[in-house]
């Protein structure tokens, strides 16, 4: 079934308001900023207000769309005509985009409710609810956009935001860095979506969802497929996927609660959005673009896993862990139609879990003055009950544990890769193995074994307001997997934006694939229990094997770029640099230098004496009398 | 028996009033006691602009004519009302400007740094005939772009040019500089009124008239390659290029705008471009337009002159009043591209209003932006030497974010009206489909980028310079000056974000093109 139709939008009711959702918060972003210490006292709570306002905003336009047919809810709303015909600002309501703004704007009003909390102590509170309100702006704009541009300003905004937040502690020069190079990476990958666009206008003349998509047939396959690949750059950039996944470990300095909304639950999904938009479009079933989105998706996934089973930093076993789901997410969009429904389920439901476990993780460190060591946790279950609760059943939730979200949704992605590519498909399944090991490991070093603290830490569970976004995203980390999946309801609602296969697939638990993945997370978990459960953890880090060291320094990814970029670049800026002293101004500076020298030499015909005025003005018409002359006789 | 010529007063309103007022200016002069003169003309000027602006809107609400008035000399039609919109607006704000007391000098016969200088200062003489001046000058901007035959548009020419020679030479500071100025403009406006006047002479001699629609006949039914047209439109045409300042003829730009008081230099860095760019559309597309062939290869080599002079001098001046200028070479460079886009009907219109759209954003921009160098002093006057205006962003940062918001309007960056402006002329001359126009559109992006780093450099010292102990102090403005620097800076965001009304307006104006 093909997508539908883009309609533009006849006005009325929340449909027509849906700007609302964009500008709440850029409200929010504008005040807190803009209004600087004098909204110190109330600003954490107009964040939180306008984030909830944006979110029911996005309810009463959800609500407006599934009461319409399904052949009309492709909605375009015109807000704005900046170039007539080439760059308009519209939003597109359609099953994806308002799927997208339900999640950001629930989780994202969950998270804002819990930095009150983790951030109370804070003195730069107000300015991190005013970023965070800025993200929630551009990334609703991101998903909203109905053409390429608005898409990349919301694009260029939420970057932004993660960079101002990775940053946000930026005395510590480790985060400092970490948002330069989050920086710098993404701009590979916006380099790729700007080309992507700058190649889509030269072909179509346009940039606008509703005159691309239907005519993306029309231009060669040469074309489609380099469009395809140049938004994968993009794509990977902002969701951390081979190569350009460097960036995502090292975010893990900006705040926990900026871990869970950007570097979890939403911005990082971005290249998915990107991808399942632009499917039907540029990467159809069965293309070149879509099986290297596949490969990317695998490769991501499994390195992101063997990532997560070496690293002792809690949040950077998430953020590998982080990688490897996105790669699910990309395997599956990569597909085509019948993997779309299950790459949103998933992204929808990981949003819910992996912001569950961020959160859980930031109550643990809250409680254990910032530490961030599983190595220095042990037995924390008793003390902090509920965030063990809660991250036990995000913890259920992502391996896949039957019945709980994670399962519906990764064993849907596992069954329709299988139909797609048996090879991928089983790779998947041992990247569902390897998380159940590292989930576990996590699990078992922080919450159960004998303590292993300091003495000065004294561990507490956190308030209620850090514990209830906790709880309400572990009953969704419970429920949602199954309410999405069962009787295909994501995918019949996503079919008008997305399209889907012609045949329904039936859901069927415990098939081969889905009992060999059963059987692999269970070992994986039992090797986990074995290695870190049984025996005693050392406090230290121990030097671990060639492979775990291997795994811990993110499969020298780092070391790779440096090896392969970073240092030829510092020779490259060497040698100009060599070149400019030497060559006197050098390749770089040749072309100001010579403007700025004909500028020095043409200003000496300026003499300031009329009567050379008066001679050029004579020669000038001299000239132009005979140009005229011979051109007119010609 | 000698039949009387029909004039229809009701299209010639709006330079009757402001011709009239100007007159009664200089009964005031003559008659009004010293102490009442400023407080007759201030309100006397102000409001004629304001009864003439009205009139311009009536007679665009009655119906454009469709016929040229009085006699078939002076063409009312769409692109005349809109322009003649367009300068009465500017010129109403830089009255605004002059209106500000401390810019005129108190005694213009004195010998600069004299006793008699000083007693006139310590007296608070004023030559307030700077009103009904500017008064005379507005008329003749009014009436050079809607003149339909040569000679009156060389009667406009003057009657713009003259009090302009005059007020370039009455700056209140730097008086040697102005007067310099004021010389330099008249010698240089006089040669080349010289060769507009031979042009159109020559032009006589082929045509056998001086109408511009005769001259347009008397080219279709000749070959185009005659002796006394050549060199008669070549004539010509240095004498309207020198007015809106092109290459080889831009030399006096920067010295006058330099030296004559900064009111005045906005009064003529937007009124009077905008004028002569009429006058330069209505006679090459309305006399000439059948000869485009000819002097549209000379005009290509003017125009990218014109923009590689401008943009690349700008970047090694120190002045920010000559860096100005300047910048409005490397414009004038900019919208003559506009003017070679000529094709057939509906590109004519497109062209046309492209070029209404730029010269109303690049008017206001720049009448905002020297009235925020009126602002910066020093002790000795405008604090004009660009070290001076280094870290102004730290110590009032208003005022610096208001000047780097016109530049990067000027730069023609996205959401200032600048960028409206040049995309809707470098468009139009796309849309020609020729090469070696698209080459020209080419050049002139990349001239802009290098226009770009001038005026960014301005930014970049304003507010990543430390600002010098003994800066320059930005005065408190008037209402006055706050009106138009309010004024221009909401025109600017309002044109970059909402160009459409504005862009429809010059749509309608330009349908019509000039009446033949």
């Amino acid at each position: 079934m093909e997508p539908a139709e883009i309609l533009s939008h006849a006005g009325g009711g929340a449909i027509s308001l849906a700007w609302l959702m964009i500008v709440l918060p850029l409200a929010g972003a504008a005040i807190l900023l803009i209004g600087g210490r004098a909204t110190n006292k109330w600003g954490h709570l107009l964040g939180v207000l306008m984030s909830v306002g944006a979110f029911v905003v996005a309810a009463l336009v959800f609500l407006q769309l599934i009461g319409l047919d399904p052949a009309q809810r492709r909605q375009s709303v015109n807000l704005y005509e900046f170039i007539p015909g080439v760059a308009n600002i519209g939003l597109l309501i359609d099953p994806l985009s308002i799927s997208f703004c339900l999640l950001i704007t629930f989780v994202g009003s969950l998270i804002h409710i819990y930095s009150i909390g983790y951030m109370s102590h804070d003195p730069d509170r107000r300015r991190f609810f005013a970023y965070l309100n800025l993200f929630v702006a551009a990334m609703l704009l991101l998903v909203l956009a109905d053409n390429y541009v608005a898409l990349f300003i919301g694009w260029e905004g939420v970057g932004l935001a993660s960079y101002l937040l990775i940053g946000f502690w930026q005395y510590k020069p480790s985060a400092a860095v970490a948002a330069k190079k989050a920086f710098v990476v993404n701009r590979v990958g916006d380099f790729g979506l700007l080309v992507a666009m700058f190649l889509i206008f030269a072909q179509f003349g346009t940039l606008s969802y509703a005159e691309v998509f239907p005519n993306a047939a029309q231009a060669s396959q040469g074309v489609q497929t380099a469009i395809g690949l140049l938004l994968l750059l993009g794509a990977c950039g902002k969701s951390a996927q081979l190569p350009l996944q460097s960036w995502l470990l090292d975010a893990m300095e900006g705040p926990t609660p900026v871990s869970a909304l950007i570097h979890a639950a939403t911005m990082v999904t971005a290249g998915v959005y990107l991808v399942v938009r632009s499917g039907a479009a540029f990467f159809p079933e069965g293309s070149t673009a879509g099986l290297v989105v596949t490969i990317v998706g695998v490769a991501t996934l499994l390195a992101g896993a063997i990532i997560g089973t070496a690293k002792d930093d809690i949040k950077k076993g998430l953020a590998g862990s982080t990688m490897s789901q996105i790669g699910y997410m990309m395997l599956a969009a990569g597909i085509g139609p019948a993997g779309y429904a299950f790459a949103i389920a998933h992204l929808i439901t990981h949003g819910f879990f992996k912001a569950d476990l961020f959160l859980g993780a930031g109550s643990v460190m809250h409680a254990m003055n910032d530490e961030v060591d599983m190595r220095r946790y042990g037995g924390l279950r008793k003390l902090l009950p509920i965030t063990f609760v809660t991250f036990f059943i995000g913890y259920l939730a992502i391996i896949g544990f039957p019945l709980l979200s994670g399962y519906f949704t990764k064993d849907g992605i596992i069954e329709s890769v299988m139909h797609h590519n048996a090879i991928l498909g089983w790779l998947a399944v041992l990247g569902a193995g390897i998380t159940g090991f590292y989930m576990t490991r996590m699990v078992v070093m922080t919450f159960f074994g004998p303590k292993r603290w300091d003495e000065k830490a004294h561990p507490h569970e956190s308030p209620a307001v850090m514990t209830w976004p906790l709880i309400i995203l572990s009953v969704f980390s419970v429920g949602l997997g199954a309410y999405l999946v069962l009787s295909n309801r994501l995918m019949v609602f996503l079919s008008p934006a997305v399209g889907r296969p012609a045949d329904l697939p039936g859901f069927h638990a415990f098939t081969v694939p889905g009992l060999v993945t059963l059987a692999l997370v269970a070992v994986g978990a039992g090797i986990a229990i074995a290695k870190y459960g049984r025996s005693e953890v050392p406090v230290v880090q121990p030097r671990g094997s060639f492979l775990t060291v291997f795994a811990r320094r993110d499969l020298y990814g780092d070391a790779l770029n440096e090896a392969l970029f970073m240092r030829p670049g510092q020779w490259l800026t060497r040698l100009a640099v060599f070149f400019d002293n030497r060559g006197i101004d050098g390749v770089v500076n040749g072309l100001a230098a010579g403007v700025g020298g004909s500028s020095g030499r043409l200003r000496k015909i300026q003499t300031g004496y009329v009567r050379s005025y008066a001679l050029s003005i004579f020669v000038g018409a001299a000239v132009l009398a005979g140009a005229w002359f011979v051109v007119g006789t010609l | 028996m000698i039949t009387a010529p029909t004039i229809e007063y009701f299209a010639l309103a709006p330079l009757l009033i402001i011709f009239g007022a100007a007159i009664i200016g200089v009964l005031v002069e003559a008659f009004a006691p010293r102490y009442l003169r400023r407080a007759v003309h201030v309100p006397l000027t102000l409001l004629s602009l304001v009864g003439a602006f009205a009139l311009v809107i009536l007679q665009t609400i009655r119906g454009v004519p469709t016929t040229p008035a009085a006699m078939g000399s002076v063409a009312v039609d769409g692109p005349t009302l809109f322009i003649w919109g367009t300068i009465l607006v500017l010129s109403f704000v830089s009255i605004l400007l002059i209106n500000d007391e401390e810019q005129f000098v108190p005694s213009a016969a004195s010998v600069p740094g004299s006793a008699e200088e000083e007693k006139a200062i310590t007296e608070g003489a004023a030559h307030t005939e700077v009103y009904p001046l500017a008064l005379f000058a507005i008329g003749g901007m009014l009436l050079f772009p809607a003149s339909n035959d040569l000679l009156i548009m060389f009667v406009a020419l003057e009657v713009m040019s003259l009090p302009l020679y005059l007020l370039c030479g009455l700056a209140r500071r730097r008086r040697l500089l102005s007067q310099e100025a004021s010389v330099k403009y008249f010698l240089l406006g006089a040669f080349s009124s010289a060769f507009f006047l031979y042009g159109t002479a020559l032009l006589y001699g082929f045509a056998g008239t001086v109408d511009l629609v005769g001259i347009s006949r008397a080219l279709a039914a000749a070959g185009g390659t005659e002796t006394l047209l050549l060199v008669g439109t070549a004539m010509l045409g240095v004498g309207l290029l020198f007015k809106i300042g092109a290459a080889p003829f831009q030399a006096w730009k920067p010295d006058v705008y330099q030296g004559a008081p900064t009111p005045i230099t906005a009064l003529m860095a937007s009124g009077t471009l905008v004028a002569a760019f009429g006058a330069v559309l209505r006679v090459f597309w309305v006399a000439l337009g059948n000869d485009s062939w000819n002097w549209q290869p000379i005009m290509w080599g003017v125009a990218a002159l014109t923009m590689v002079v401008g943009s690349i001098l700008a970047i090694t001046q120190t002045d920010i009043k000559r860096m100005l200028a300047y910048s409005s070479i490397a414009h004038a460079g900019f919208l003559l591209v506009g003017v070679m886009a000529v094709g057939e009907k509906g590109q004519n219109a497109l062209a046309l209003s492209g070029l209404l759209f730029y010269l109303v954003t690049y008017g206001i921009t720049t009448v905002g932006a020297f009235a925020v160098v009126t602002l910066v002093r020093d002790p000795g006057g405008e604090a004009w030497h660009l070290s001076r205006w280094a870290g102004l962003g730290k110590r009032s940062p208003k005022l610096a974010g208001l000047f780097a918001f016109f530049l990067l309007a000027f730069a023609g960056i996205p959401l200032t009206s600048g960028f409206f402006g040049k995309y809707a002329v470098f468009r139009s001359a796309v849309a020609v489909g020729q090469g070696w126009l698209t080459g020209l559109v080419v050049l002139a992006v990349v001239a802009s980028a290098a226009a770009a780093f001038f005026y960014v450099r301005v930014i970049v010292l304003m507010f990543f310079s430390d600002p010098s102990a003994d800066g320059p102090t930005v005065v408190t403005p008037s209402w006055a000056t706050s009106t138009v620097v309010g004024f221009s800076a909401f025109a600017t965001v309002a044109l970059g974000v909402f160009p459409q009304p504005v862009l429809d307006l010059a749509e309608k104006a330009a349908k019509s093109l000039f009446v033949q």
